[in-house]
């Protein structure tokens, strides 16, 4: 098999994987000759399917010896399969590279033989692309789950980021769809791995100069949809990771449809709406400053599909508005639905050297239809006679109420939210 | 009136410097650039003198926000005609009792001069983004060379430069644009004269390789024109290759999905298929007997299943029939059915009183000549194969199951499982509370080294009486 005729299999098997970050590594390596990190990720190129193309996605190999039924690559899918020599992925990064169609390397894989033999050939990628080529661009290594500690350390001295996919939110749903992978696993290996990243920072900190590990950190991959179970859980688990693993990213992934889904699977995707609430809740707890358990208001325990997370935790929490823009303290400006982190920043400089008025707010563009029930400002406010109404939910919802069912297919079809 | 002309951010710091000074103020003042064309008053425009003693002092005199500063140069990149005017008039107000007016962003100039930061500082990461380099290969130089036509919104060739010196430093590179041109030797960037979008270099053997890229990693279930085209701006796909993909893409996308909704088709098969209803021993054997869900069925002479009391209190599992076993239809009665036979003898266990079975039930071979040679089963087998294993579990529910070499002990304890470093131990399974894994006796047969092999006999007949043990006694 060519090596076209490779990466038409092992990029379309790794087209589920949502992460697509490059962003995180503060400076580029010591020594490098082609390739640079400057903090800043960048979108090379976009899919029709609206998501950016910033890194050479691939697995090395779509043969796997696990059975997770969520995943394409499982053992008893009859997918076409294909594998990648460590020569190949190597000569295809630095080519792309050097044409600059990349910002760099994803790189996972299924599992062959078993999970060290595996995680040994995505660190012979790296480590050639590091000592042999000079490559000083991002590079992004899925680390095998069951993998030894030893081997996931010297992924992190060669990769930038590194990430162990959680995979489903809760340890029954990897009990029923992904028997063969355990949730204090998972964990476990991004317990190691967050212990040597502490170990490194600390260790810049007290002036010595670590060997690099990771510099952009470790992210993981849930999928949505698969299981039943409910937003709260989901956002309650990244939190956790959040928190206890510092993470700095969890990707959501909505169930796609896969070829010969299995049984146990429901047969629909849940609408992308979904994935991109949840998206907008975790943006919620790691810069507005909400818990998990507060953002999901309604009582099916789910994130609402038709407004966003912010406007609902609003109309349930009505007591806690008006918030007065010129007195009121950064947190409680972050809990105003269409004002955003940067425009808070903004309005705590303005109005050192002035009063705020709804003139203002609308010229900094915040989302004025749906901040303006919620805001006291300098001048009066016709809008906040509003905010005790009963119907305001009704009122702050899109207008095609009845049209739900049309409205979820269309955006379900297009992503447009 | 003064009418100024200006090209560039250095002669317009030197002219407003000048004005300043002069106590110009922003409505008298009218400038234009080269390229617009002339206000009707104007004159034949004065070129700005260069004020090179008087400006040295007035710098400690007039005192700018640094970040002002960054801000115009950025700002003077932007192809917006009114630009400079913005820029005098701004400091004028900063020098004019509102030093704070960076800080108010609603602001009408304020806001006007970040949205042209905005562009610019865009327009700088389009370029990083877009760029797409072809590679020359000529025969008069040595080095390979890579060559990008690009055209961006704005002058903003100078700001992007240094990034790619930085990222392709041991590459030698040109980006053409219709304004002005950057090229790097790997030791200096040097800036030339624009070219038209006809002398862009021709294409990239590899760009083949980077569409197909393109076309696998799309998923058709998650269309979303109107944000790709919101981020990658149409302006710019004539010198994007993988554009001309977009539209097939498209039109090829709702039929992929349905195909990926309904296609339940192929899926492979497994034991669980053939599963009868009454999961009894007998009718098990019966139902394997005709068993189809990896292809072993085709060349093996009969599937061969477990054999033994259906109560039995230890279930010895080994990997799947030999020569013998195939043609004899039960496990374990060759050369390493006989080693099992002797070391049962010695631990005290009657061979009648235990379940044996394998993992996978068809016999697995190359043929070299006349002979049959045992090949390991792969993965994709096991799988297939193992519902039937699992149901005998169920049926007999021993006390102990003893796995008999590596096969059977990743079966059940799961890929990971390390005969060598596991051996002899006993562990929980859901089949059982003891697991116990042991040397296959085939291996045993198979090594060359008489002392290893006695060791490894002796091993295997440990954990037989290990397995044999009565919970609770020792």
């Amino acid at each position: 098999m060519d090596v076209r005729a490779k990466l038409a299999i092992l990029a379309d098997a790794a087209k589920y994987d949502a992460s697509c970050a490059s962003s995180g590594a503060k400076s580029t390596r010591a020594g490098s000759q082609i390739g640079s990190t400057e903090g800043m990720g960048i979108c090379h190129s976009y899919s029709p399917d609206g998501r950016c193309i910033s890194l050479l996605k691939i697995l090395l190999t779509n043969y796997c010896i696990y059975d997770c039924q969520y995943c394409i690559n499982r053992i008893s899918s009859d997918t076409p399969r294909a594998r990648f020599t460590v020569d190949e992925v190597v000569s295809l990064t630095m080519e792309f590279y050097k044409r600059n169609y990349v910002e760099g390397l994803f790189l996972s894989s299924g599992i062959i033989q078993n999970s060290d033999y595996t995680m040994e050939q995505l660190i012979a990628v790296a480590k050639q692309l590091r000592t042999v080529h000079g490559y000083g661009g991002y590079l992004h290594l899925k680390t095998i789950p069951n993998a030894a500690q030893s081997l996931i350390e010297e992924a992190g001295k060669w990769a930038d980021r590194l990430s162990v996919n959680i995979e489903l939110p809760s340890e029954g749903d990897l009990y029923q769809l992904a028997p063969e992978k355990k949730k204090p696993q998972i964990v476990g290996a991004m317990q190691g791995i967050r212990q040597k990243i502490d170990e490194a920072q600390q260790e810049q900190a007290a002036g010595y100069k670590p060997p690099r590990f990771a510099p952009a950190g470790q992210s993981t991959q849930m999928i949505v949809g698969a299981t039943p179970t409910s937003d709260v859980e989901v956002l309650k688990t990244a939190s956790e990771l959040y928190t206890g693993q510092r993470l700095r990213r969890v990707y959501y992934s909505a169930y796609s449809p896969i070829p010969h889904a299995d049984a146990r699977l429901p047969g629909q995707a849940p609408p992308l709406i979904r994935e991109h609430r949840l998206y907008q809740a975790d943006w919620l707890m790691r810069f507005y400053g909400f818990e998990a358990d507060e953002i999901v208001t309604e009582p099916d325990r789910n994130l609402s599909l038709d407004i966003d997370p912010k406007l609902a935790w609003a109309l349930a929490n009505r007591h806690f508005f008006p918030v007065d823009v010129n007195r009121a303290s950064r947190e409680e400006l972050l809990r105003i639905p269409g004002i955003g982190v940067r425009n808070v920043k903004r309005l705590l400089a303005i109005r050192k050297h002035k009063n705020l008025r709804s003139e203002d707010l609308k010229k900094l563009r915040v989302a004025w239809n749906r901040a303006k029930v919620f805001v006291l400002t300098a001048d009066h406010n016709p809008n906040l006679s509003d905010l005790d109404k009963l119907d305001l939910g009704k009122r702050m919802r899109p207008k095609s109420q009845q049209l739900m069912l049309f409205d979820a297919a269309g955006s379900a079809r297009s992503g447009e939210v | 009136m003064h009418f100024v002309r200006i090209d560039t951010f250095d002669q317009w710091r030197s002219e407003a410097r000048r004005l300043l000074l002069a106590e110009t103020a922003p409505s008298e003042v009218s400038f234009s650039t080269t390229d617009d064309q002339l206000s009707l008053f104007a004159s034949e425009p004065n070129v700005p003198t260069s004020s090179g003693q008087r400006g040295a002092a007035a710098a400690s005199v007039l005192k700018v926000p640094r970040e002002f500063l960054a801000l115009a140069e950025t700002v003077a990149c932007h192809r917006g005609t009114h630009r400079w005017e913005l820029l005098y008039r701004t400091v004028w107000r900063l020098t004019h009792g509102e030093p704070q007016l960076l800080q108010i962003s609603m602001d009408d100039d304020v806001h006007s001069l970040q949205q042209m930061l905005k562009a610019v500082t865009r327009d700088v990461h389009k370029m990083k983004a877009f760029v797409r380099f072809r590679k020359l290969e000529e025969a008069s130089s040595p080095q390979a060379s890579y060559v990008a036509w690009h055209r961006p919104d704005h002058r903003i060739v100078r700001l992007a430069a240094p990034f790619f010196a930085r990222r392709f430093k041991a590459m030698h590179w040109t980006i053409l644009t219709p304004d002005e041109s950057a090229t790097w030797d790997q030791t200096q960037l040097r800036y030339g004269a624009g070219v038209p979008a006809s002398e862009s270099p021709d294409g990239d053997a590899l760009e083949a390789l980077w569409k197909t890229y393109y076309a696998s990693i799309f998923n058709p279930a998650r269309v979303n024109v109107a944000m790709m085209k919101r981020e990658m701006p149409v302006r710019h796909w004539q010198t994007l290759p993988e554009t001309e993909l977009i539209p097939e893409l498209l039109a090829a996308a709702p039929a992929r999905v349905a195909e990926m909704i309904e296609n339940n088709e192929g899926f492979a098969q497994t034991a669980a298929h053939y599963m009868p209803a009454d999961t009894g021993l007998d009718s098990l054997r019966a139902a394997a007997a005709s068993c189809r869900a990896c292809d072993l069925h085709h060349c093996a002479t009969q599937t061969v299943f477990g054999e033994g009391p259906p109560r039995a209190r230890i279930v010895i599992v080994g990997e799947q029939p030999g020569d013998n076993e195939d043609i004899a239809g039960k496990p374990f009665v060759g050369p390493a059915g006989q080693l099992l036979d002797q070391s049962l003898a010695r631990a005290g266990i009657q061979r009648d009183e235990v379940y044996v079975t394998n993992v996978v039930k068809h016999f697995k071979f190359t043929t070299r000549g006349k002979r049959r040679l045992h090949r390991k089963p792969d993965s994709r087998e096991i799988f297939a194969c193992r519902p039937w294993l699992e149901a005998e579990l169920a049926a007999v529910k021993p006390s102990s199951i003893l796995c008999l070499g590596a096969t059977s002990s990743q079966a059940l304890f799961g890929r990971d499982f390390r005969i060598t470093l596991s051996r002899g131990q006993t562990f929980e399974t859901e089949w059982s509370r003891r697991t116990i894994a042991t040397w296959h006796p085939a291996a045993i047969l198979r090594m060359p080294d008489a002392a290893r092999s006695q060791q490894m006999e002796q091993q295997l007949v440990d954990d037989l009486v290990l397995a044999a043990a009565r919970p609770g006694k020792t």
